[in-house]
């Protein structure tokens, strides 16, 4: 195993290339911009191709038409570019296509955009969210695998300190097991044979196969698919202390790590606090909220947004406990990069706070 | 009544399409379609698969569809194809061109798919030199919400939501795009054909084939935009769509061949 120091954005590139990547399309904006940087420097270098698109509205639609052919492929922005995205990331999901999509989001905003579905129809794709550079490189190649074995795109989501922190990293591809061979990609070969194949958002099989439907008939067959890959895929989740907890801290992402080293402090100091991390985003680590909420006195949610993952916990808590929101926006002047509330004395102070008041209100 | 020229039938008009006669062209799963009778679509769709067939490329050929009255043929063609959103088949078309160079990739999209929705996606393929080949179904109207203008709409040309015909100081002016995309550096064929008479489909055909030529031989961005009757969106007889082509449509959008990189090569050498 061999590590180097690099920054969040070239490590989250080279996992990409080293998942076996070899398409990706995107538009430059902040702080998204040095993936696409490293995403043009690495594929030339194995035979890939990264497209300066013209918009993100053509980079996901390039990036469509790669996936189409079998290629592992992926797009990528900000929030801002995303929201151009969804009306063909909605499309991509009932094509049942697989794709990689990373949000290099500002501040922790697009959490309802990413987990509700920010395009039109009844449509779910898988959510990852890293709270490190090690574990971005990790997810960013299980994303390229989940996308496959569930033939449904899967987004990355990181931010603004994954993008530029530098950490050391291993970049080597990791093996998550086979996946299915692709005999739904095109390449021109079944044209003229009587059955050429159909990539299609709107119906799965040509008029002349026995297994054509309707598209309306197809919408259903699409929302019971959806409802299999959110039953199948395994939540992912990280837990600290939550057993004998009093207060538990839910945060993910950046905020995530900054929660997990904040509880761990107050815990030395022998405060009964426990924090849970989602790394799914969806499927929500549900259950694992709910136990955690089954011993404390009260839950908080801690993101760097008005309270969007709090709709989340409050529905694996289903009212069991109180739970409140701690979270600030509280953005750098260009609101490009995280907020001035990640800092552990004030987080810290919070969480005593916090305590303090479930403390009094169960007395 | 005169008979449908592009029909090789003396049958009413007033027959519908799909049972003038029992004909299943190459390529083509059901002889039947579901498009409006003297639609000028399936004759070019037609035109397309049957060209990719006569030069060889069955088995490199994927078609990218937009959305309009024609995706009628996205599951009807056995031709394999990638089912794109309104406006979106040529950033589609890029990445499977790019991902599999040796494929036959062209796109098939409308005007209201291409001129209005996705005015960008055709231009900046073309200006990449994209090597793919675009046809563009031009009948200046969005035929499949029945009838209203599109940036290809004529002036003076009366649709559901320009009533009292195109008007410039209400409406602007139509969006020549051949044209546009002649122009560009990165296209490297680029023709104007029409469905409403024999002689303009045999003329498009050829346009259709030297198009998949370019393509095969890696010279660039081809295009090829074929005139079509809308009589339903035009809101007048079927006969007469033919004549309401070369009149209205026609007598703005030219026909021809505006760009040809081998013939330029040909005179230059010659």
């Amino acid at each position: 195993m061999t590590r180097r120091l690099i920054e969040g954005s070239e490590a989250i590139a080279a996992g990409m290339v080293a998942a076996g990547c070899r398409f990706f399309a995107g538009y430059p904006m902040t702080p998204f911009t040095e993936v696409l940087e490293g995403m043009a420097r690495l594929l030339p270098e194995v035979g890939g191709t990264c497209m300066n698109a013209e918009s993100e509205i053509e980079a996901v639609g390039m990036a469509w038409g790669a996936a189409a052919t079998g290629t592992r492929a992926a797009t990528g922005s900000v929030g801002q570019g995303l929201s151009l995205m969804q009306e063909s990331l909605s499309e991509i999901c009932f094509a049942r296509l697989p794709l990689v999509v990373i949000n290099m989001a500002r501040g922790q905003g697009d959490y309802f955009q990413a987990t509700r579905g920010g395009g039109h129809g009844d449509y779910r794709h898988i959510v990852l969210a890293p709270a490190d550079v090690s574990e971005a490189v990790r997810l960013i190649q299980l994303a390229f695998h989940l996308a496959d074995e569930w033939r449904n795109p899967v987004l990355f989501m990181g931010d603004y300190y994954l993008a530029h922190v530098q950490e050391a990293v291993d970049t080597s591809p990791i093996d998550f097991g086979p996946v299915e061979e692709k005999p739904w990609a095109l390449d021109g070969s079944s044209s003229g044979s009587g059955a050429a194949k159909l990539v299609s958002p709107l119906f799965p099989k040509k008029r002349n196969d026995p297994e054509a439907s309707t598209y309306g008939d197809y919408l259903e067959v699409m929302a019971a698919r959806f409802g299999e890959i959110g039953r199948g895929v395994e939540p992912l989740v990280e837990t600290g202390f939550t057993e004998d907890a009093e207060l538990v801290v839910v945060a993910y992402g950046t905020p995530g790590r900054y929660i997990r080293f904040v509880v761990s402090e107050l815990r030395a100091q022998g405060l009964p606090i426990g924090f849970v991390r989602p790394i799914t985003l969806w499927p929500f680590p549900t259950e694992t909220v709910s136990r955690a909420a089954d011993s404390a006195k009260a839950v908080a949610v801690y993101e760097l947004n008005t309270g969007q993952m709090f709709d989340d916990v409050r529905l694996a808590v289903l009212g069991r406990c109180p739970v409140h929101f701690i979270g600030r926006l509280r953005m750098d002047h260009s609101g490009f990069g995280m907020s001035f509330d990640l800092d552990v004395e004030i987080l810290s102070a919070r969480l005593r706070a916090m305590l303090d008041d479930v403390r009094r209100e169960t007395a | 009544m005169r008979s449908l020229p592009i029909l090789l039938t003396d049958k009413s008009p007033s027959v519908p399409a799909h049972v003038v006669d029992e004909f299943t062209p190459s390529l083509i799963l059901e002889g039947e379609h579901h498009l409006c009778p003297g639609c000028g679509e399936p004759a070019a769709m037609r035109s397309a698969v049957e060209m990719i067939d006569e030069l060889g490329l069955t088995q490199r050929a994927i078609a990218v569809f937009g959305i309009g009255c024609y995706t009628e043929f996205s599951g009807g063609l056995d031709v394999e194809v990638l089912q794109a959103l309104h406006g979106r088949a040529p950033s589609l078309a890029t990445g499977v061109k790019r991902t599999k160079p040796d494929a036959i990739v062209f796109t098939v999209q409308g005007d209201g798919d291409m001129v209005n929705e996705g005015l960008q996606e055709v231009i900046h393929s073309a200006a990449r030199g994209e090597n793919i080949t675009c046809v563009l179904l031009n009948n200046g109207v969005f035929g499949e919400t029945g009838g209203h203008m599109t940036a290809t709409t004529v002036i003076g040309q009366r649709t559901k939501n320009t009533l009292e015909g195109r008007d410039p100081a209400q409406h602007g002016y139509p969006i020549l795009i051949s044209d546009i995309l002649s122009r560009l550096q990165g296209s490297a064929y680029v023709a104007r054909g029409a469905t409403n008479s024999a002689g303009n489909v045999s003329r498009t055909r050829r346009m259709l084939k030297k198009a998949f030529e370019v393509q095969d031989a890696r010279l660039g961005f081809s295009f090829v935009e074929i005139l079509t009757m809308c009589p339903t969106g035009w809101f007048i007889e079927t006969a007469e769509a033919p004549d309401y082509l070369t009149d209205n449509l026609a007598a703005v959008h030219s026909l021809g061949v505006l760009k040809d990189v081998t013939a330029d090569t040909a005179q230059s050498a010659g």
